[in-house]
């Protein structure tokens, strides 16, 4: 009972969960400041930001639904914290695998983006009111793409379980290397998810402020900001379950680094790709999602039920 | 909220996207703008008014900071008008080093363009990168004028600093640099994917309409306008010199990118120009203190466009009227025209493609019988007396020593 409170709360659970975040962030932020020729920020300060945004003022604006002002922070942060116990990390088993998981931490990925949406629609401000329109036409465009291209892998495995699904994939190791095209379709679909360059569309800093944000400032400010950076080390370890997953299964402390190192990897990914581009507007990245994205993942699931069909009768 | 579909989105007075206070109100459907206005007015300082109780030499430093980016070109075009009125002939050398400083002002001015668009486009890194390039040029401009941005390299007569064959190496040495770097940003201009998807067919203004709206500068040159008053109306030493007047004929966001990034590469030909052929002799002529009645207009081709200035005088040393158009005030009608049918998300970066500087443009509107019950005229004297005893009431500070023209209207 103690073991499992342990593993829920600390490791590899919740707290694990926020440092290895904040940490993320601070490579994020590193390295995109250094491939900007900028000196970036210290090692401590995505703690900083979080501790002294925990010590402000909380403001609601007078004409804003107080209930669910306050409770999108906490639910988004929960959802994405929620959905980290069901990815296998370094453990052969994730500690609460089920069959079907797969499509469970899918649907506790979107939550996040639709307490967004609500936060930003509730605050009534013309800015978060945009931003919040702008995040949920987004969620339509990348989300197919990201589903096909997990749901491809998965159908490869023959399994719903993400536990499995790795373990079918370390069992017969030359299969994860056809998957390429859809890490990289899921890649880009994390950026849409995550709010970051090309697809920062929704809190589009020049455009609409901090889009479903602005109005948020003091604690609820901080869990959204912390929700977003467990989102991505949450996406990021997804990804590294469903299409990297060697080095599952090892002995504790080589697993452990192996994720570690496979995490932070997707991330330094994520960075470079925010480095490179600049931010799109609506309209192209839906049609870029759905003109281009969402054939290729469609391809690469043609690919594996043929792989299927041949190779693994 | 308003109960049709039409949302309303203020874009200013304060907004991360603007620089400086300025109001634009948009109406959105969905995405799409369907109307849009401009205010200006929220940063007018009453420099032309100053400028009318200052002396001449005075006036040179105020006007210098009308614009914080294109502080050469006001105060030359002031001086320039002066001048005319003075009936000065200015050394040769002096106009040679004031296209030098021009020049370098451009270089700096357009770099420092380039990386405003690429954060108004969500492009951080070319910001990132434009801009500690552009330090090599506020560096040089600081050895040649001891200053980054305000030079006070300008007098009425010549120059105040004389170029040493040191610093024109410097020059040279720097002006390399910069060429190189600036090949790297025409490719990445004119090839990186995202930049191109989003600045081409962005903020479309016609040909016909850049003429009749009177765009100036590079937003009229990216229309297929070869306006530019270095060719048409040579001043300084720019009748001596070599340079192609850069146009696009896209219209839009991206053909000003490129007539921009390309007039880069003139200014460094122009500088170079410059550092080879300048004459020798004398930087200044002595200039009088008190300037003969007359009046003048002076033009100037500021980086953002043609700079305009106004000179009257009335034999004292203070001059009678000085009248300053900026170049935003020229392209600023145009951008409710650029904006027609676009998105929100073109927004920024087709204000930011004027190059705006909306301090320099800003000017007070006189409402006579607005209707209102309150509204009334008051003189220049009653307000000025009226500021002074606020000032002594509220702040304790007295300033009615200062002008003895209006100490008789105190009431002591």
């Amino acid at each position: 009972m103690i073991q499992q409170f342990f593993a829920i709360l600390v490791f590899p659970g919740v707290a694990f969960l926020f440092v290895f975040s904040l940490a993320a962030e601070f490579i994020d932020r590193k390295l995109c400041a250094r491939l900007q020729n900028r000196l970036g920020p210290p090692w401590f300060q995505p703690l900083a930001d979080f501790i002294k945004l925990l010590g402000k003022e909380n403001i609601v604006p007078c004409d804003a639904d107080v209930r669910i002002f306050k409770f999108m922070p906490v639910m988004a942060l929960a959802a994405s914290c929620a959905s980290f116990l069901y990815i296998p990390l370094w453990q052969a088993k994730a500690p609460h695998s089920f069959d079907g998981d797969v499509i469970v931490v899918l649907y506790l990925l979107t939550i996040p983006t639709l307490t967004y949406f609500l936060g930003g629609w509730y605050s009534r401000s013309v800015y978060s009111m945009i931003g919040a329109i702008r995040s949920l036409t987004q969620l339509f465009a990348y989300e197919v793409p990201l589903f096909m291209s997990i749901l491809a892998s998965a159908m490869l495995a023959n399994s719903w379980n993400l536990s499995e699904i790795a373990q079918f994939y370390l069992q017969h190791p030359g299969y994860w290397v056809f998957n390429f095209i859809g890490f990289c379709i899921a890649l880009i679909s994390l950026l849409g998810k995550l709010e970051k360059t090309p697809f920062d569309i929704p809190e589009a800093e020049t455009e609409i402020v901090a889009g479903s944000f602005t109005e948020y400032s003091g604690k609820l400010l901080a869990f959204f900001r912390l929700s977003l950076d467990v989102e991505m080390v949450v996406g990021a370890s997804l990804l590294a379950a469903v299409f990297f997953p060697f080095g599952i299964g090892l002995q504790p402390v080589t697993g452990f680094i192996l994720y570690i190192a496979k995490v932070l990897a997707i991330v330094a990914m994520i960075s470079v790709l925010r480095t490179l581009l600049a931010r799109l507007r609506l309209d192209q990245m839906i049609t870029l999602c759905w003109k281009y994205f969402a054939p290729i993942a469609f391809l690469q699931v043609v690919i594996n039920l043929i792989l299927k069909g041949v190779f693994l009768k | 909220m308003h109960n049709s579909q039409d949302v309303k989105v203020p874009f200013g007075p304060q907004h991360p996207a603007l620089k400086e206070p300025e109001g634009f109100l948009i109406t959105l459907r969905g995405e799409k703008i369907t109307a849009s206005s401009v205010k200006i007015g929220y940063n007018h300082r009453g420099i032309e008014k100053a400028c009318e109780e200052r002396t001449y030499i005075q006036d040179l430093y105020l006007i210098e900071r009308v614009c914080g980016i294109c502080s050469h070109s006001h105060a030359t075009a002031f001086v320039q008008a002066v001048e005319e009125i003075a009936g000065l002939e200015v050394p040769k050398r002096a106009l040679y080093i004031r296209s030098l400083i021009g020049e370098l002002e451009r270089i700096h001015s357009h770099l420092l363009w380039l990386g405003v668009a690429g954060h108004e486009i969500g492009f951080d890194t070319l910001l990132m990168y434009t801009w500690r390039d552009r330090e090599v040029v506020m560096d040089i401009l600081a050895l040649l004028t001891g200053n980054r941005v305000n030079y006070g390299m300008n007098t009425i007569g010549g120059v105040r600093r004389d170029i040493t064959p040191a610093q024109a190496k410097e020059v040279l040495k720097a002006v390399d640099i910069l060429e190189e770097r600036t090949k790297y940003y025409i490719k990445i201009a004119t090839q990186e994917t995202t930049i191109i998807e989003r600045l081409s067919g962005v903020g479309v203004l016609s040909k016909k309409d850049a003429l009749k709206l009177g765009a100036v500068g590079p937003t009229a040159r990216a229309s297929g306008v070869a306006r530019d008053v270095r060719k048409d109306d040579p001043y300084a030493a720019y009748g001596e010199l070599d340079f192609k007047v850069i146009t696009a004929e896209t219209c839009d966001v991206y053909g000003r990118t490129v007539v921009r990034v390309l007039e880069l590469m003139e200014a460094y030909k122009i500088i170079r120009q410059i550092i080879k052929n300048m004459p020798e002799g004398p930087i200044a002529v002595r200039a009088p203190r008190k300037i003969p009645a007359g009046e003048a207009v002076s033009r100037y081709e500021a980086p953002r466009g043609e700079d305009f200035h106004y000179v009257r005088s009335n034999g004292t040393e203070k001059p009678d009227r000085v009248k300053v158009r900026a170049p935003t005030l020229a392209n600023v009608q145009a951008v409710s025209k650029m904006l027609e049918d676009r998105y929100l998300a073109d927004m920024p970066i087709v204000i930011a493609a004027i190059d705006p500087c909306f301090s320099c443009t800003d000017r007070s509107i006189i409402i006579k019988n607005s209707g209102s019950k309150n509204s009334k005229t008051i003189p220049w004297e009653v307000l000025h007396i009226q500021s002074i005893e606020w000032y002594k009431e509220r702040r304790g500070i007295d300033f009615s020593g200062l002008n003895r023209k209006y100490a008789k209207g105190f009431k002591i």
